[in-house]
């Protein structure tokens, strides 16, 4: 990008401009940096980290305060229990499941919106589609209580089809952790579709592919950053939920609530901080590998 | 390219383990030894009180201070801040550990705090005693509510009595036969297995402790909040078994009356409000009962901050909450029975002090209210017992 | 064209099928707000406009609405500042550490809330309360401003790496100053993202829970917050149904206006 760029610089005026960039670009670059890296790198890792630094610490059992000696216990207990490992496995695999759900929805509705519909309702429809988060996120999440209630809506719903409802667990979990992200998994998508030139799609069919294969082999790919952004969105909002599995999880309990149920528990903040580091991890991990395909630009 | 990406990442994580490093070094202020036996904070009551400083910050269950914003009818704080000049600030903390982070900060003059937040409260010297004294209303609140456990230590009242109630055993009626015992959830082969309920928070491990109590003399549970490791784990074992026969956990009340509601809980423990919402609701009737083996509670506390900024404006608050009449309004409104014994003649529904029993001394004593469990005994056999923290983790365990 | 019919007919029964799941929930709040039933059980035991009543005249949901929207423009106004400050650095300039910043800007949104969450509550509580800081709406703002960032910058990056420096140069060039530049040249050509960028974060800051739990203090009340507390002890739950009808009423001119706003300055015009 870089080398592009300065080889442009050929006429007298581009190299005046340049150099004049050149002088005060220095000044300029730590006026645009200083607020936000201030603010992201002190403020936010700087608590962050702080806070990791506090799961090598324990809690005094009475009074519940911090004990501030260094202890690789927290993290003893997490990884020898199999218990947190089941419940970890068990996240990441709702966390995925949605993420892949989502996507499978997601697709064709934001190809209808993007590439089939006239841009008049292809804005109705995208209108239609942030409506929606701007009902609370518990509301909802307690109309799908009323939704999959035995004898509820959907057993009425779905009875002509031979089908119920799951009732309340880990499938319901996942139906409502779907319902809840599909937007920010369709509008990445939607977006990255539209920017998707016509002309390309109408090249391959000329050049004999058929949808599918204009599909797999042009559409996909270039698809690949928002599919991957959006997947960021529904995979981290759903590793971090505890309380839509407290609406509609029956029993069951997923990873985030490990750690809600410690932090408030005699501020129990070292044993809290050492569980978030299995979120943390397969976050980060997840960002490392996706961070080449420009997808955390497209957010 | 690979390297510089290389360079970035570490010369970033150099940041920020020197910004960790700064700030580990620099918050060390309370670092205390672990001790088994704590020694309780040499934290002195007022004497006297002064002028009201204008405002209060206090830490409530929600419905605990209502200042018609919820409902115009439902209002005992606009007629406080009239009398007393002080301005309610009211933060509603929606667990007993939620409150006690809370309390720790410092921010807050009061909390209305449950029995199994108010040790950790006292011993972690968040707040201070209460000079009764200074409390006129107190006079007339329930005997068997002063001096007790979980609002007193080292013969000190920690704070004023709000209001209390039973974890009572509810089930549908007609679709349950009328059970006697808490047998009847958690009995493994249980006919309503997949509808049974029960409460979702490590403090529900005490209801199977409780169960042990009387079923399991061997064990010689003497107290559903003191067990040590053979107990807690038949404790734990008891419940382990019942999760099978178990449809869901709840923890707010929407969510439980919803359940008896649609018939997806049939039978469970449950809170006396929750029962009269449901019959209220017309959809299903139920039932409830302190069973033979007694049942698990509350008593909320109300206590003042050991930081107080407002502490006249919080024994203000103190004594007006559990007025007569304050009292019973609150009582009506959240659904559970009254401190104060002159508040029984003051409710809207003249039966309301029948139906929860609340000067009932006979009824109140088969409760054992939800107490903090911690390493010392709270039945004097010393240091053998689980602590909160380790009820915390086994419930995560349970559920699984 | 280059979808058959069949696809094409294929692809509408899917999406409407789609709409239908995002759509009946919502169908079921509104319901549900004429339910007589104080917890909204199924079917509805009645009808009744009382709930609607009683949330026009609820105080405490009116609090909680203006302490949602000013945390929602706080937070918003400052992750605009933020977010096109490190996008037009990115955009730009060239230095060291440029391909971390992507990865620092999404980290507060990638990470689970409640990490965000607890981090922030003790290190406010270690630095701001010691200056006589207490968690209010202001420890709010920031908490909701530190996830909010990603949306304006991703958004105007790119804006800005779509339009080039090729006018801003021209501009410099014609003897514009750079006030000059940015007010006629790059301003005009970035407002739409940064319409975008603005609404994203506004929502996203309105209907969050989990960070507001750990960040927020004494008399404060979000919406959520509010809801929350509602369902906690249903007096009067159903209302929560009337105020999510009544967000998606307000708000739906709100979004169609900067639905219209970004898709006119949108697509290939610069």
């Amino acid at each position: 990008m870089n080398s592009q760029l300065t080889s442009q610089f050929t006429s007298p005026r581009e190299l005046r401009v340049s150099s004049w960039l050149h002088r005060h670009e220095k000044s300029r670059l730590a006026v645009l940096l200083s607020a936000p890296l201030f603010w992201l790198v002190v403020a936010y890792l700087g608590s962050l980290f702080s806070m990791f630094i506090s799961a090598f610490w324990s809690v005094d059992s009475f009074t519940g305060s911090l004990v501030k000696t260094f202890t690789w216990d927290n993290f003893h207990t997490l990884i020898t229990a199999d218990v947190y490992r089941r419940i970890a496995l068990r996240s990441i695999s709702v966390a995925f499941l949605v993420t892949l759900i989502d996507a499978l929805l997601a697709l064709p509705i934001a190809l209808y919106m993007a590439k089939v519909l006239s841009p008049r309702k292809r804005q109705v429809l995208v209108v239609l589609l942030l409506l929606p988060l701007w009902a609370s996120y518990l509301v909802k999440a307690y109309a799908w209580r009323t939704l999959l209630a035995h004898g509820g809506v959907l057993d009425w719903l779905l009875h002509p089809f031979g089908l119920g409802t799951p009732g309340y667990g880990l499938a319901a979990t996942t139906i409502v952790l779907c319902y809840l992200w599909l937007p920010y998994m369709i509008l990445p998508i939607y977006a990255g579709l539209e920017r998707l030139p016509n002309s390309l799609l109408e090249a391959s069919s000329d050049l004999g592919a058929g949808g599918g294969r204009t599909f797999k082999s042009i559409v996909l790919p270039l698809l690949y950053p928002s599919l991957i952004a959006g997947s960021i969105f529904t995979f981290s909002l759903s590793l971090g939920d505890y309380i839509t599995v407290k609406i509609v999880g029956g029993k069951t309990q997923l990873f985030a609530n490990v750690i809600y149920d410690n932090v408030g528990t005699a501020g129990n903040l070292p044993f809290a901080a050492a569980a978030a580091m299995v979120p943390v991890i397969t976050v980060l991990g997840y960002l490392y590998m996706v961070r080449r395909t420009g997808a955390l630009e497209n957010l | 390219m690979k390297r510089t990406q290389l360079t970035q990442f570490s010369t970033l994580a150099a940041v920020l383990l020197l910004i960790a490093g700064c700030t580990s070094s620099s918050s060390s202020t309370d670092t205390k030894a672990a001790s088994d036996a704590p020694a309780l904070p040499n934290i002195a009551a007022a004497t006297s009180l002064g002028d009201g400083e204008g405002a209060l910050n206090i830490v409530v269950w929600a419905g605990y201070a209502e200042n018609g914003s919820t409902d115009k009818n439902v209002d005992w704080v606009t007629p406080f801040e009239k009398a007393s000049g002080c301005k309610v600030n009211v933060k509603v903390g929606n667990t007993s550990d939620e409150m006690v982070t809370l309390m720790k900060t410092g921010q807050y003059d009061g909390v209305s705090a449950s029995g199994d937040a108010t040790l950790r409260l006292i011993y972690g010297g968040d707040v201070a005693p209460v000079n009764t004294d200074l409390v006129p209303n107190y006079a007339t609140v329930s005997d068997f509510l002063k001096n007790q456990q979980w609002n007193s230590a080292g013969g000190k009242m920690y704070g004023i009595p709000h209001g209390w109630g039973a974890n009572v055993l509810a089930y549908t009626d007609g679709t349950v036969a009328a059970p006697t015992s808490w047998g009847a959830v958690f009995d493994t082969n249980s006919p309503y297995k997949g509808k049974v309920t029960a409460y979702d928070s490590p403090i529900y491990i005490a209801d199977a402790a409780l169960y042990l109590m009387k079923t399991k003399p061997e064990l010689k549970i003497t107290n559903p909040y003191a067990l040590d490791d053979a107990q807690f784990q038949a404790a734990v074992d008891l419940l382990k078994a019942q999760k099978p026969i178990i449809g869901e956990y709840w923890s707010d009340y929407t969510k439980a009356v919803q359940s008896f509601e649609s018939g997806n809980t049939v039978i469970g423990t449950s809170w006396q409000v929750i029962v009269n919402l449901v019959n209220g609701g017309k959809k299903a009737k139920v039932n409830s009962i302190v069973p033979s083996e007694g049942s698990t509670g509350w008593s909320d506390t109300w206590m003042i901050s050991s930081k107080a900024q407002h502490p006249n404006c919080m024994y203000k608050w103190m004594d007006h909450i559990i007025s007569p009449s304050a009292n019973a309004q609150v009582a009506e409104w959240f659904g559970e029975a009254p401190s104060q014994t002159a508040s029984c003649g003051m409710t809207a529904d003249k039966n309301f002090c029948a139906t929860y029993h609340a000067t009932d001394a006979a009824y109140a004593s088969q409760i054992h209210y939800w107490t903090t469990p911690t390493k010392a005994c709270l039945d004097g056999r010393g240091s053998i017992c689980k602590d909160y923290a380790a009820w915390t983790q086994a419930w995560t365990e349970i559920k699984g | 064209m280059y979808f058959s019919n069949r696809s094409k007919f294929l692809l509408k029964i899917i999406s409407t099928v789609v709409f239908a799941f995002l759509y009946i929930p919502l169908l079921v709040i509104l319901v549900n707000s004429f339910n007589t039933s104080k917890t909204f059980a199924w079917p509805p035991a009645g009808f009744t406009t009382s709930w609607w009543g009683k949330a026009i005249e609820n105080d405490g949901v009116r609090a909680a609405l203006l302490t949602s929207v000013k945390a929602g423009l706080g937070a918003m106004s400052i992750s605009l500042l933020l977010g096109s400050m490190v996008a037009f650095a990115v955009a730009r300039y060239q230095f060291f550490g440029r391909e971390a910043i992507s990865l620092l800007v999404v980290l507060p949104i990638a990470l689970p809330g409640i990490i965000t969450g607890i981090a922030l509550n003790s290190a406010f509580r270690t630095t701001l309360e010691p200056l006589g800081i207490p968690f209010g709406l202001l420890t709010v703002i920031i908490g909701h401003a530190t996830f909010c960032i990603v949306v304006v910058y991703n958004n105007v990056l790119a804006r800005l790496k779509r339009v080039g420096k090729n006018l801003e140069e021209a501009s410099a060039d014609l003897g514009a100053g750079n006030w000059q530049t940015f007010r006629y040249v790059t301003f005009p050509s970035i407002r739409s993202a940064l319409a975008a960028g603005a609404l994203l974060a506004f929502a996203l800051s309105f209907d969050e829970i989990v960070v507001t739990t750990f960040t927020s203090g004494a008399g404060i009340q979000t919406l959520p917050q509010w809801i929350f507390d509602n369902l906690f002890r249903p007096n009067q739950a159903p209302i929560i149904n009337v105020v999510a009808a009544m967000l998606i009423a307000l708000f739906a001119l709100p979004v169609w206006l900067s639905q219209r706003l970004s898709e006119g300055a949108g697509s290939g015009r610069i």
